[in-house]
């Protein structure tokens, strides 16, 4: 390249590779009542839909785990004990809140809220609904106002959700080092080395979703998921979509990566010294993180509440208007993330945790990263008109050859190092 | 207001909201819950016996390399994903400065590797 199109690099006078995201078109206009009412419709829908979904999250997860075990699970508080979880958390209203007395006083109050308030943000850029008949794109009607069903749609906003997950870390490690307790702050030691270690890994593989769809906006996300074959999981080849669903189980430490809350080891791991609401709100966002993060998951590669097509015919369900469709499709996906996380606990043992390290940092991170160079080069030899094999072919042989490389460079310095008697 | 920064006061707004929930519940509970401590039940849980010691050690150092390692990819990250999301628009020169850009970070890893730092000793 030359330096004269260097130079246009950065004075943004290339074509657009992508088209431009717009964001929410209700909020597009002058800010009349109309948009504000809607805008608060879906803020008391989220906040409704956050704190039942959790709840029978909760009830789902013990009856699927009672079922895999030949137990009844709840079966008493409700039918089918699907009001359990609201009678816990009642009882847990009337329970004393102790605060230990060497405890750090504020941050111990304070971290509570820094896990709750992420597990509910995420919900805000999530797609979930819209209607997708007739190439309306997700747009529906509320009050004579178009807008998505989605709380925001901010251009960047796969990276709000990967941020909140950054920020649900300070909540795990502040409650278990402000508890000045030994489990505690065994758990929170744990929670903040492997949610770390596996955030590098879902942050890789979220890079080739990108590639393929262009966008950081999950609206736009789903708007490029048009059919079965355009599917991300497809598109992305398998890869990404596995090592994204280890990473997220390992990020929202449910079994087999629970080794923050291990309780044959650390008791209740980080939130041992939590009782009454405080412990509620750990525990309420937990349960939401799991369901957000499948809702990414299902946004990210399953293309949302978009109904699977072929070509240009979509499944449809009868009888049911348009702009509730997506809706169904989106719970449907998301009920089978759900039953996967529900059914990893009820089967597989807890890794050791040099096995979690090395799986993260040895399997994951380098796979993903691999996979992404590999689907980048691909999709540039794609605009360039190059051959897709030769372009396969010279990337495997390249990172082989450095590979070798490298080794080569370690054997020689290591000889070196013998030569010389240095002792490190 | 920019039309840009209204997605975002909706997320501020909601986040706000979050924060009033959930402070309003805890309140909620503090209105109807017992209290009664006393010096047994505000001691540190040692699995029953008195706690020993101090809760707050000193951690381990091998947490501290992990995090050291995170920090390099997640800045890797930072400049991996506006790339990926553009790829077509910096075309071949991107490629090559990105592969240029990760395989350097991907060396340190691979040292790292070697040098037995990433072994949970």
């Amino acid at each position: 390249m030359a330096v004269s199109e260097l130079a246009g690099l950065f004075q943004g006078d290339l074509p657009m590779g992508s088209p431009m995201v717009t964001g929410d078109p209700l909020l597009d206009g002058p800010l009349l009542w109309a948009p504000l009412i809607v805008v608060a419709i879906k803020v008391l829908v989220i906040f409704v839909l956050g704190l039942v979904g959790t709840m029978f999250m909760v009830w789902f997860e013990r009856k699927v785990v009672a079922g895999m075990q030949n137990r009844v699970g709840p079966n008493k508080a409700g039918p089918f004990g699907i009001l359990q979880t609201l009678a816990d958390g009642i009882k847990l209203f009337f329970k004393e809140d102790l605060l230990p007395d060497r405890a750090d006083r504020f941050v111990f109050r304070l971290a509570p809220f820094l896990a709750f308030v992420p597990a509910f943000l995420v919900w805000s850029v999530i797609p979930l609904g819209g209607d997708y008949s007739g190439g309306r794109d997700g747009i529906v009607t509320i009050l004579g106002q178009q807008t998505r069903v989605q709380l925001a749609d901010p251009p960047i906003g796969i990276l709000l959700v990967l941020a909140m997950s950054s920020i649900a870390v300070y909540g795990i490690m502040l409650a278990g080092w402000s508890s000045g307790s030994k489990y505690p702050l065994l758990g929170s030691v744990r929670a903040s080395a492997q949610m770390i270690s596996y955030e590098a890994a879902l942050g890789l593989s979220l890079a080739a979703v990108l590639v393929t769809s262009g966008t950081l906006s999950t609206s736009g996300i789903v708007a490029s998921q048009t059919t079965l074959g355009s599917w991300n999981l497809v598109t992305t080849g398998f890869i990404p979509f596995i090592v994204f669903l280890i990473a997220a189980t390992a990020e929202l430490n449910r079994p087999p990566f629970d080794l923050v809350e291990a309780e044959q080891e650390l008791v209740g791991g980080f939130n041992t010294e939590y009782s009454s609401l405080r412990f509620a709100l750990f525990f309420l966002a937990e349960f939401m993180n799991t369901i957000t993060m499948s809702a990414i998951v299902v946004t990210l590669f399953l293309g949302g509440p978009r109904p699977p097509a072929i070509g240009n015919t979509a499944l449809t369900i009868p009888l049911i208007p348009g702009a509730l469709e997506g809706t169904i499709w989106f719970v449907l996906k998301l009920l089978v993330f759900l039953y996967f996380y529900v059914w990893l606990r009820a089967t597989l043992p807890r890794l050791r945790y040099d096995q979690l390290m090395n799986l993260g940092w040895k399997v994951l991170i380098p796979i993903s990263l691999g996979w992404f160079l590999l689907l980048a080069a691909i999709r540039v030899g794609d605009s360039n008109g190059w051959n897709v094999i030769a372009v396969v072919v010279i990337a495997l042989v390249s990172l082989g050859l450095g590979y070798l490389l490298f080794t080569a460079a370690l054997r020689v310095s290591s000889r070196q190092r013998d030569r010389e008697g240095a002792m490190y | 207001m920019s039309l840009f920064l209204r997605d975002y006061l909706t997320v501020v707004w909601f986040g706000l909201a979050a924060v009033l929930l959930a402070g309003l519940l805890l309140g909620l509970a503090a209105a109807v819950r017992p209290s009664h401590p006393n010096r047994e039940k505000q001691m540190a849980y040692e699995s029953g016996v008195d706690p020993v010691g101090m809760g707050w050690s000193q951690s381990q150092i091998r947490y501290y390399v992990f995090a050291l390692l995170f920090v390099i990819f997640d800045v890797e990250a930072v400049f991996i994903f506006p790339w990926a999301a553009n790829i077509e628009r910096y075309g071949v020169f991107g490629l090559v400065v990105m592969v240029a850009f990760i395989v350097l970070l991907l060396d340190g890893l691979v040292y790292a590797w070697k040098r037995g730092l990433l072994r949970w000793v």
